[in-house]
């Protein structure tokens, strides 16, 4: 086996958290970074997302997602920093030990003085969400049949049905009506969809696909392909209503029913999850609970917009730079508990490190657990309500940023317990 | 003109195809799917009994007994992973214990051995996930846990490298007799042979009824099953039954050789032999009924569902040999639970039979083991590297839940009979079994298969027949578009 090769940063995946990591890990101090990504090119998922509408935070234009990435990746190929593809990590220890294989480089193992987890998350599976049913081949998730598309340049089917309506089952209704195809549905379990507005009127609305809000896929028929499914209306506890059944004949079915952050290699680095967000528990550096591994992007928690991605990730090479130099490898004794209340879901960060704050809002994001009109959202310290915020509008589908000042943990008294939750105004 | 032509290409036709060539015999092997291990072979508990459960006195019995003996010797020589972890047959109150005390009685009359009863604090202490309520149990030290299809994929391979022509696609459709023994026509041309071997799991009956006076019907019974994620591995040590009764009858809770654990199965009689739906209300049951066992089953960690019918028969004893008159027509038939168990040793037995049948003398060239499948999964650090710096295709992995690399899956379609479908391929190396299910490496096990296999990616199925996975090339749809504006 190879030596061991050390390294100050280093960024595990070369998607857009990776990537914006990196660069802000040069910014900082950081010279020896390395990205390692597991497909043939870095970018990640933007790779397959040809439609438009990233950047307008960021770059205050409308891009695509390979014109998005390509921004980044342009900067990190002019900043020097090397990156490595086509290299899978198989283990990261938590005195941070990372080993990878790659048919170029064969088995490869770095010691990092910091690590970025940047994996993005997958996508939930049919099986996961127990459809009884075939084993009919034409079943797909979203993510799946847009590689499909637009990376290999094949269709999935003719006629399709998607069931859940997350952001990827939308922006592929209208793509695959694009390219010919029939969607006869977008089937979604709750009263409400799990995707952007904005998706909803340009990817359904305006092709006249029809959103079915409080149906599910209860059957699905057809020996070898696929050739239909059963959709039935839900009750208020989501379960089927019998006698509402509906036979869609159709040759695809596409999974839009979740993202789910992938950590199979943070659980490896001994690293603490939150059951909530999937994700790891981090505090306000994004320093997860094993020092020197920090977090960001959709292996942390699962974003609208890669906009909002970059901007994390970007705090979080950061801080792994200053961490990487030997500034801040502390564990986060003194800290602040946050803890989502109710009506509120999968607070990030989940601990506020007080000592670590400096004159930026610490910023705290979360989704509404459901959808509500008029709501305000009430932060409280130690039950104590220190600060009111209302909201016109809240709904799961869209992620909440709240920024609290640093000035507050400064009080006299210090804060042990941080919540937030909804109530209605 | 062959010796023999099996129909059905399960375990139990594998088995025999592997098992006949200890004998000099020119032996085919005819399977109507586009892969052996296809029908129930792929979709069961995937146990090794111990050999307690079934009636004293049956074939059923005799060869569970033996066939768990052969299991250690045979999946060394094919390289299959095979664990014996024990079994335990659990009583949850005092009214079940008759009924442990009469399983553990027909163990002793089937000569399973090691058999002890255990008391609940052993019980608990062995098993500390398993229901508080449980009062006592059943240990089966036997009691093991193996691949199916691994095993099936196995034994037809090495089958074939003992030269057995396994013909996929090629469903038999009727056994005739003719002037020197029998014709068995298929979908692709009629096979002459000396002795049929009816091997066809389901489809059995209506073989052995176009043939014998002595006729059978072969019931469908389904089952349904969950699988569960592999962190909650080490769970159960042991294969935990449930004794038949009021709740749960056959539902049992067991780690897989593969790290998950299997949940089930229900038993429903249905019509379609082919119909391997699963349903609500099924998976419901078996869901409630392995709550008996782990009150903690968690749901948020099903992983997938399936479910596999089982060949019955009323009389629920395996058929084997000769069929009353027809001379040479050999019946492997209602073959269920345990048939996977009792597999080496039906084939040993109907094999002998065959041969002196047909007076056949013994093969010294029989080749027992095949060649070691390498999987990068099981490899240390240092096995890893190595197999990387021999063949770079082992850096490459392809299936990111299962961590199966490109060599593997290029090696598993150009082995005899190897993967000619994305099933395929998953049931040979796992690729696509992980939590993501085929997500991520899906389009890369196509595209694989297409460029090994040399036909378009349009062709590639999942499991053969119509399963096709795409449907046109983009650019052709855009280009019909085009010509319709």
């Amino acid at each position: 086996m190879n030596a061991i090769i050390p390294i100050d940063v280093l960024i595990i995946g070369g998607g857009p958290a990776g990537l914006a990591a990196a660069l802000a890990a040069k910014a900082a101090g950081a010279d020896d970074i390395l990205i390692l990504e597991r497909e043939n090119e870095l970018g990640g998922i933007l790779r397959q997302c040809i439609h438009t509408g990233f950047g307008l935070h960021i770059f205050k234009e409308e891009l695509t997602g390979p014109e998005y990435a390509a921004r980044y990746i342009a900067e990190v190929h002019a900043q020097g920093i090397p990156s490595q593809c086509d290299t899978m990590v198989i283990d990261i220890t938590s005195d941070r030990l990372v080993t990878c294989v790659s048919a170029a480089h064969g088995l490869q193992r770095f010691q990092a003085g910091a690590i970025v987890l940047a994996m993005g998350c997958r996508e939930r599976p049919r099986g996961a969400l127990g459809i009884p049913g075939a084993r009919s081949s034409g079943i797909y998730s979203a993510g799946t049949a847009q590689r499909f598309v637009n990376l290999d340049g094949y269709l999935p089917g003719r006629r399709v049905v998607i069931l859940g309506s997350g952001d990827i089952g939308l922006i592929m209704a209208r793509r695959l009506t694009f390219a010919g195809i029939k969607v006869e549905a977008v089937v979604e379990l709750m009263p409400y969809s799990s995707g952007l507005k904005r998706n909803i009127v340009q990817c359904l609305d305006d092709f006249d696909i029809p959103l079915m809000l409080s149906h599910t896929v209860t059957a699905i028929h057809g020996k070898g392909r696929l050739t239909g499914v059963t959709i039935s209306k839900v009750d208020a506890d989501l379960s089927p209503i019998p006698g509402s059944e509906r036979h869609i004949p159709c040759d695809t079915l596409l999974l839009s029913v979740g993202l789910i952050p992938e950590n199979e290699l943070s659980r490896n680095a001994g690293v603490d999850l939150d059951a909530t967000t999937g994700g790891p528990v981090v505090d306000n550096r994004l320093q997860t609970s094993v020092p020197g591994i920090f977090a960001c992007g959709n292996v942390l928690h699962v974003h609208d917009l890669v906009d909002h991605v970059s901007v994390e990730a970007a705090e979080a090479g950061r801080q792994a730079a200053l961490a990487a130099v030997g500034r801040s490898l502390v564990a986060a004794e003194s800290a602040v508990a946050v803890r989502a209340g109710d009506g509120v879901r999968g607070i990030v960060p989940q601990r506020i490190n007080s000592e670590t704050l400096t004159t930026t809002p610490v910023k705290l994001m979360f989704r509404p657990s459901s959808v509500r009109r008029n709501a305000v959202l009430v932060v409280e310290a130690d039950g104590v309500p220190v600060h009111r915020v209302k909201k016109r509008i809240l709904t799961p589908g869209e992620m909440v940023e709240l920024s609290i000042k640093p000035d507050f943990f400064a009080a006299a008294k210090p804060v042990r317990e941080l919540c937030i939750r909804c109530e209605n105004s | 003109m062959y010796d023999i032509v099996i129909i059905g290409g399960g375990v139990i036709g594998c088995a025999i195809a592997r098992e006949l060539k200890r004998w000099r015999l020119k032996v085919a092997l005819c399977e109507r799917s586009d892969d052996v291990g296809a029908g129930a072979s792929k979709a069961n508990s995937a146990i090794v009994h111990p050999g307690h459960s079934a009636k004293p006195g049956t074939d059923m019995a005799r060869l569970n007994v033996v066939g768990n003996q052969l299991y250690d010797q045979l999946c060394q020589e094919l390289d299959i992973t095979f664990q014996r972890c024990g079994s335990l047959t659990v009583a949850f109150d005092e009214d079940e214990l008759p009924a442990l005390e009469s399983v553990y009685q027909d163990g002793l009359a089937n000569g399973v051995p090691g058999m002890r009863l255990i008391d609940r604090d052993e019980l608990l202490r062995r098993e500390p996930n398993l229901n508080p309520e449980a009062v006592a149990a059943l240990f089966a030290p036997t009691g093991g846990i193996v691949c199916p299809y691994e095993l099936t994929v196995g034994l037809a391979e090495n089958a074939a490298i003992n030269g057995v022509d396994v013909f996929l696609n090629t469903k038999a459709v009727q056994v005739k007799r003719n002037a020197s023994g029998w014709t068995v026509c298929t979908g692709q041309g009629d096979f002459d042979c000396a002795a049929v071997v009816n091997a066809a799991g389901l489809y059995a009956d209506i073989f052995n009824n176009q043939v014998s006076t002595d006729t059978m019907r072969i019931i469908p019974r389904r089952g349904e099953y969950w699988m569960i994620d592999k962190s909650f591995d080490g769970a159960f040590r042991s294969t935990i039954f449930q004794l038949p009764g009021k709740m749960g009858k056959g539902v049992l809770v067991s780690p897989t050789v593969d790290g998950t654990i299997i949940v089930g199965p229900n038993a429903e009689d249905i019509d379609d032999r082919d119909d391997n739906t699963t349903t609500r209300a099924g998976l419901e049951y078996v869901y409630q009924a392995a709550s008996r066992i782990w009150p903690a089953l968690p749901r948020r960690a099903l992983i997938t569902n399936f479910a596999g019918n089982r060949a019955h028969l009323v009389r629920h004893d395996f058929v084997l040999g000769e069929a009353p008159g027809a001379p040479g027509f050999f019946n492997a038939a209602g073959i269920e639970s345990p048939g996977l168990t009792a597999a080496p040793a039906i084939a040993r037995e109907l094999s002998a039979a065959i041969a002196e049948y047909l007076h056949a003398s013994p093969n010294a060239e029989f080749q027992p083991c095949r060649p070691p499948v390498r999987r990068f999964r099981t490899m240390t650090m240092a096995e890893r590297a190595a197999a990387i710096a021999e063949n770079p295709a082992y850096g490459r992995i392809i299936c990111r839940c299962e961590q199966v690399t490109e060599a593997e899956i290029r090696d598993c379609i150009r082995r005899p009979v190897g993967a000619r479908s994305v099933d395929g391929v998953k049931r040979r190396t796992r690729a696509g079994m992980g939590r993501c299910q085929g997500g991520f490496c899906m389009p890369r096990v196509v595209a694989i298969l297409s460029e090994e296999l040399g036909v378009s990616p349009l062709q590639i199925t999942k499991n053969g027949g119509n399963s096709i996975i795409l449907t046109a090339k983009l650019e052709a749809v855009s280009r019909e578009r085009e010509a319709e504006a």
